[in-house]
């Protein structure tokens, strides 16, 4: 139980994907506008991650180990397409607002990493839950980044205006902007583990 | 006699400068341009100036105090920032701007890095295209020479920029732009002022020739010989004299952190300032480019140092 646990929450801080492995940012980059926008490709990323973790553990004896990453990409292909279509079905908004990056999930590093290091040795279950601690902690930080961006960078929080009068930093809501929260971010989580390391 | 000899590693001759008096002596040579500006756009630029200044001490105070670093507030850097910042904003901004500016600056500018020092960047430039890019609207507002009150036009070059034929743009004649009476910055319009305290640092030798010429000559030669009116019949002179072309070459392109070591590397700088800010003017989406010249030629300092590297005395 405990080992679960450790399983299920190392992916939040520990060894969170985009502050601690520094995976995927591209569409970290790319969709971190709003909170929706955010919310939504985490989730989808989560999902994949989940299924193809699972799929990948499952069959990790079957697979032959020099066409390895082809058979990866085959699983995780056939989950994108599963969230794809799902999401143009139930909503078309979102999917028109994510873009090219949801197809792009395919080859997101954060779940191809994480079949190659962990679902191609462990059980399935165990990889079922690395894969829930790995996107819980890609979607808190993009909610965390698309938030400041959001709030400081268009006035809004979920689309809903909050101060009036503010002039928003328009920076913040342009590729540049992207990169300097996350950069910022990245210098401040690191910041507190050499202070704790330090103590 | 044995006090007398001391043994010491080198340097053995020290000229008796240091980082905060050099600092201090860019300060004062950016008085007259200061002086003039406030003249020209009366007590709005005062106040911007003051609060830029202001806020660009608060926010060194306060980074190097949370990080428990050693506070430099006198050693003049974050002075500098502060005013080299406020003569890149037009005088009448909302009190708000110069302070996120100076902010802005220090913190993401400098102390990001580690300080002064350690900076990639200028940290006044960071600021202003900080503030250039998140509120267009106030930092293209330029308020009319002499007018005093809210009165507005354009620059020369933002004229030039809309497609008006360059008669209206050099409605202000090269007189005009030389003693400043043109829409712009506060620290850019006068260039008698700013060629005064570029004359004091030369003499002082705390800036060499070979950035602030090789910039400046290059833009006039490019715009000469590609300007919008043919092939060597533009108008150099006008370029030179116009937008933040004088301010940025004497005073931000040779900042001792961003610039490069050796005399070569500095006329490549220079020459590739130069270009760039020739190229944004010409072709560009915005009417002046020396901020964002300066700032892409900050970046290519290190691989510009590499490459000029002078030879170690002995080797080959």
């Amino acid at each position: 139980m405990k080992r679960a646990l450790q399983e299920l929450s190392r992916g939040i801080i520990k060894e969170n994907p985009t502050f601690v492995l520094v995976l995927g940012l591209c569409p970290t980059l790319a969709v971190s506008v709003s909170l929706i926008n955010g919310l939504g490709m985490g989730m989808a990323a989560t999902f994949v991650l989940v299924g193809s973790n699972i799929i990948i553990s499952l069959i990790r004896n079957y697979i032959p180990a020099r066409i390895r990453i082809p058979c990866y990409i085959v699983v995780i292909a056939t989950f994108v397409t599963i969230t794809e279509l799902l999401m143009k079905a139930y909503s078309p908004a979102l999917n028109r607002a994510l873009g090219i990056y949801v197809p792009l999930i395919v080859v997101n590093c954060i779940v191809l990493g994480r079949a190659e290091a962990y679902a191609s040795k462990e059980t399935a279950f165990n990889s079922f839950l690395d894969g829930i601690g790995m996107g819980a902690g890609f979607t808190l930080a993009l909610l965390l980044i698309s938030g400041i961006r959001e709030l400081l960078g268009a006035g809004r929080l979920f689309g809903y205006s909050l101060v009036k009068g503010f002039d928003p930093v328009l920076v913040l809501s342009m590729p540049p902007g992207a990169l300097l929260v996350i950069g910022l971010l990245l210098g401040f989580f690191n910041l507190l583990k050499d202070r704790r390391t330090e103590k | 006699m044995s006090d007398k000899f001391t043994v010491s590693i080198s340097p053995h001759i020290h000229k008796g400068d240091s980082v905060s008096k050099i600092m201090w002596a860019v300060s004062l040579s950016l008085l007259p341009a200061g002086l003039a500006g406030v003249f020209i756009f009366g007590q709005a630029a005062l106040k911007t100036i003051a609060l830029s200044i202001a806020s660009a001490l608060l926010a060194e105070w306060i980074i190097q105090l949370s990080t428990a670093r050693k506070v430099t507030l006198l050693d003049g850097s974050a002075f500098l920032t502060g005013l080299l910042l406020s003569y890149n904003l037009p005088a009448g901004v909302p009190f708000w701007l110069p302070i996120a500016g100076s902010f802005f600056a220090i913190a993401v500018g400098k102390q990001v890095f580690g300080g002064l020092g350690q900076n990639i960047f200028n940290p006044a430039l960071v600021g202003r295209v900080f503030l250039m890019a998140s509120w267009p609207k106030y930092m293209t507002v330029f308020s009319r020479p002499f007018s005093y009150d809210a009165v507005t036009c354009a620059t020369p070059l933002a004229l030039l920029k809309e497609g008006k034929s360059l008669d209206i743009a050099s409605a202000a004649s090269y007189m005009d732009l030389l003693f400043g009476k043109r829409g712009g910055c506060i620290g850019e319009v006068c260039i008698i002022a700013l060629l005064l305290g570029a004359a004091f640092l030369l003499w002082k030798g705390y800036i060499s020739w070979h950035i602030p010429f090789s910039y400046i000559a290059t833009v006039g030669l490019f715009t000469y010989i590609l300007g919008p009116q043919g092939l060597f019949r533009g108008d150099g002179i006008f370029h030179i004299l116009s937008g933040g072309l004088v301010l940025g070459a004497f005073f931000m392109a040779t900042d001792y952190v961003t610039s490069p070591l050796t005399r070569k590397g500095q006329v490549i700088f220079g020459i590739g300032c130069g270009l760039l800010t020739a190229v944004i003017r010409l072709w560009g989406g915005y009417p002046e480019g020396v901020s964002y010249a300066i700032l892409m030629m900050n970046a290519a300092v290190p691989l510009i140092d590499r490459y000029t590297k002078s030879r170690i005395y002995g080797t080959r």
